[in-house]
């Protein structure tokens, strides 16, 4: 089953390298510590340039979701009816993503999450995982 | 002290779920028309013109829009802030007249819709999209308003409990809004509590009749100087104050899913007009899901946020109750024409205010608050009209 497919920028290129080698990164702002996502070329905390690229500890709180119980897009009607998650990372900046691998009726918010892999055949998509408790 | 810049002619076309060989210029066209004959101007008087980004062509909007209407401008903008684009309108409109740019301007929406079209998964501009939204969202199927508006809802009731029955209800008391609006999609089709809480799943929390349903149609108004309201057989609508705020585009990176900058704007309409919530008679606030009013009512300090759904279940929400909300069905009733959908809450405001809403008439209104609501809660437009004596 495959996903859209990114047009990754040349800002937001290494995000997406990473994600070929199965590593979560981020951007940490160099002059205020702040944590980016999505990559940009300036930090939206205080706006230094000084961005650099670093490991994520792939783990985070689902902040909220809902079960899509109709296709939002025709790649993925095959998996109806399937979560669309806002993952909040450990170190701080939310995403989106999915849920993959659970029961959608039994999700709740603050549910603890793990960084995971989808591959298809160009793209290597970050999903997350529940963790057990 | 010269009065403020005023409405005194609107025009609205009945929303259509297929506008046919219409386009977004021959819709302008209409409610220009119109609005202008409603205002008892002509063409010749207009020289400003606000519109928005239209599928005929791809730039420079305003001039096509005033060349097709014969219009010699001063001031000409398209304004692109989605659902809050019309409310948007209203204020640029007002803020150009007091800069001198210009004395009478036109602000229209104006949106085509063929069933044809709207195929799920069919070509659209968006699948060219370039922007973060395109790279980040897209891929998780983050792609429309429902779900967007789904995840905040989730979060909502999270923190402040289920509203399920209080969704349903403003959707019951606009549906019996709309029983006196002709023009409204819904209008002489009664619902029910139940069938809203057991209508189809469609992105949890939010059920098929939560969501509006899609439109195509147009809405116009005539915003004039001051000193130029009188020439209308109509009383003019004052703008009185207006704010707005924008803080995200994607809600995944909004400051809040759930404090929404509804707050910064609704409280800056306020202030510029110096006008106290307990003076609204009507609340003409957007509506794109029944969850979108719960969340206005709050964060635009008509309740304690949290309280919505004891707010809705303590009120009246019809044009004769306690607190008269979407007196025209809201978008949820009356039909969600894009851009369009957002200018009926103005429309629906003025008339009221000039006491021409006939079997929905309001009684002794004399303020009403009007808020537009972009994207995902991306973009907020509030303004405070009111009849001037």
């Amino acid at each position: 089953m495959s996903r859209p497919t990114p047009h990754p920028s040349p800002v937001s290129r290494p995000f997406w390298d990473a994600c070929a080698r199965h590593e979560l990164v981020l951007q940490r702002c160099a002059a205020c510590s702040a944590a980016v996502f999505y990559p940009r070329p300036g930090c939206p905390a205080c706006g230094s340039t000084r961005l650099e690229w670093e490991p994520a500890s792939g783990s985070g709180t689902l902040y909220s979701y809902t079960v899509a119980r109709r296709a939002t897009h025709r790649k993925l009607a095959d998996r109806v009816p399937y979560v669309i998650a806002i993952v909040e990372l450990d170190e701080g900046p939310r995403l989106t993503s999915t849920v993959v691998g659970t029961d959608v009726d039994a999700l709740t918010i603050g549910a603890r999450l793990q960084v995971d892999f989808e591959d298809d055949e160009t793209v290597s998509f970050p999903v997350f995982r529940v963790v057990a408790p | 002290m010269s009065p403020p810049p005023s409405i005194v002619g609107v025009a609205e076309l009945a929303p259509a779920r297929d506008t046919g060989d219409e386009t977004d210029l021959t819709l302008s066209a209409a409610v220009a028309v119109e609005a202008l004959a409603d205002a008892g101007l002509g063409p010749e008087h207009v020289d400003g013109l606000l519109t928005h980004p239209m599928d005929t062509a791809s730039r420079l909007i305003p001039s096509t829009v005033g060349e097709y209407l014969g219009l010699r401008l001063g001031y000409a903008d398209s304004v692109d802030l989605g659902g809050a684009s019309a409310v948007g309108m209203l204020w640029r409109a007002a803020a150009a007249i007091e800069a001198g740019m210009c004395s009478v301007c036109l602000c229209l929406t104006a949106v085509p819709r063929t069933t044809s079209g709207a195929v799920a998964g069919a070509p659209t501009r968006r699948t060219a999209d370039l922007s973060p939204w395109r790279e980040f969202e897209v891929p998780y199927g983050n792609i429309g308003a429902t779900e967007g508006y789904a995840m905040i809802a989730m979060r909502y009731e999270h923190l402040y409990g289920d509203t399920a029955r209080a969704r349903a209800k403003v959707a019951v008391a606009q549906r019996a809004n709309a029983a006196h609006q002709p023009k409204a999609y819904f209008s002489g089709r009664p619902l029910e509590i139940d069938e809203v809480m057991t209508s189809e799943r469609i992105a949890d929390p939010l059920r098929k009749l939560d969501c509006v349903l899609p439109t195509g149609g147009a809405a116009g108004v005539v915003v004039v100087r001051g000193d130029l309201v009188g020439r209308s057989a109509h009383p003019g609508v004052a703008i009185l104050g207006a704010g707005e705020a924008i803080t995200h585009k994607t809600i995944t990176y909004a400051p809040s899913l759930t404090d929404t900058a509804i707050r910064q704007s609704a409280d800056r309409a306020f202030a510029n007009a110096g006008v106290e919530r307990s003076a609204i008679g009507l609340a003409s606030v957007y509506d794109c899901y029944t969850s979108t009013v719960l969340l206005t009512l709050e964060d635009a300090g008509f309740c304690p946020k949290g309280k919505a759904a004891a707010f809705v279940d303590e009120h009246d929400l019809t044009w004769r109750g306690s607190f008269p909300l979407n007196t025209h069905g809201g978008q949820l009733s009356f039909g969600q024409s894009d851009v369009a959908g957002g200018m009926s809450h103005v429309t629906e405001a003025v008339l009221q205010l000039q006491g021409r809403g006939g079997g929905r008439q309001v009684r002794d209104l004399r303020h009403a608050f009007v808020h537009g609501n972009g994207g995902i809660m991306s973009e907020q437009a509030s303004v405070v009209l009111g009849v001037v004596s």
